[in-house]
């Protein structure tokens, strides 16, 4: 029997498409580009016994404290959370030279003391505003000396080095013993 | 095209997160720079409390921890990064914004305990509450 020669059937390519789609689907459906966001900080270092304690002006002390029911007790007053980042700012710059506030922005100092049973919510709260506070002014000075606004400055370049200079953020928070003491 | 996109994108989530977390939202949140050098912490009342109980829990990578485990699993993390980034090395606290700051407190002794400076909370971009 003469061998046919047989011809070599040819794939059908018409599903391809439905199964590009189906995976583009499946894809679209388990992607989730996950944006972390949130509010850098840097703890100090662990308490050195040898360390010599500096002393601070009291003037140049800025004192928040939040209680356990969340409220907050600011220079020694109640304070709104709302009103804090404007309080903040006018004792971080003391564009008056009000003797009672910072007497420069470089020496200014936020003492931050929460309770045990603070909320997380409340605490991430107010540490929102005082950074809302420095970033103002950061971008404030950066308008005002190189007209453009701070987070348009080259990072690590030396004009924003200037205005970290100008504007360091000192927010200093209570050892837990101090805390739990009282 | 888009098949190619989003396989590229793709990227399985390695760790289950098993405690519920409603993030805190904040105005001044910014994005990570670094996420090669970034891990999370994750704080939060465990989803299944019927077997993990109801309390506040720290959860590391896939398990519930106590905070003294803190600086062991620090220095564990720490041999993931590229030597030459150690000193970027951060840590995202994914806590509920409910939880009180006990907890909080202890995990942040512990991790300056471990030398792990550097945290991030994390939190969504958004209206805070001072911001009415």
């Amino acid at each position: 029997m003469p061998r046919q020669k047989r011809a070599i059937p040819e794939i059908n390519a018409g599903s391809m498409a439905d199964i590009a789609f189906l995976l583009l689907i499946f894809f679209l459906v388990t992607t989730s580009i996950d944006s972390d966001k949130g509010i850098a900080i840097k703890l100090p270092p662990k308490p050195d016994k040898t360390q010599v304690l500096q002393k601070i002006q009291e003037r140049n002390i800025f004192e928040v404290l939040i209680n356990s029911q969340n409220q907050l007790l600011v220079e020694g007053e109640y304070m709104e959370v709302s009103a804090l980042c404007d309080a903040a700012k006018l004792f971080i710059s003391n564009k008056e030279r009000n003797p009672e506030l910072s007497e420069s922005p470089d020496k200014a100092i936020i003492s931050l003391k929460n309770d045990v049973s603070t909320t997380y919510g409340a605490y991430l709260q107010v540490q929102n505003e005082l950074k809302r506070a420095y970033n103002e002014l950061r971008d404030e000075a950066s308008r005002a000396k190189f007209g453009v606004a701070f987070d348009d400055l080259v990072k690590g370049s030396e004009r924003e080095q200037e205005i970290l200079t100008m504007y360091p953020q000192k927010i200093s928070e209570a050892e837990p013993e101090d805390i739990f003491k009282d | 095209m888009l098949l190619f996109f989003f396989m590229v994108v793709t990227k399985m989530k390695n760790n289950e997160v098993k405690v519920l977390i409603t993030p805190p939202s904040a105005t001044e949140a910014a994005v990570l720079e670094n996420k090669q050098v970034t891990t999370y912490l994750y704080i939060g009342k465990p989803v299944r409390p019927d077997i993990y109980g109801s309390g506040v829990r720290v959860q590391l990578n896939d398990a519930f921890k106590e905070a003294s485990e803190i600086p062991a699993w620090v220095e564990e993390e720490k041999k993931r990064i590229p030597a030459h980034q150690t000193d970027f090395f951060t840590v995202s606290i994914k806590a509920d914004k409910t939880i009180k700051m006990g907890i909080l407190t202890e995990v942040k002794q512990s991790l300056r305990e471990a030398n792990a400076l550097k945290i991030v909370y994390s939190a969504n971009k958004g209206k805070s509450i001072g911001t009415k």
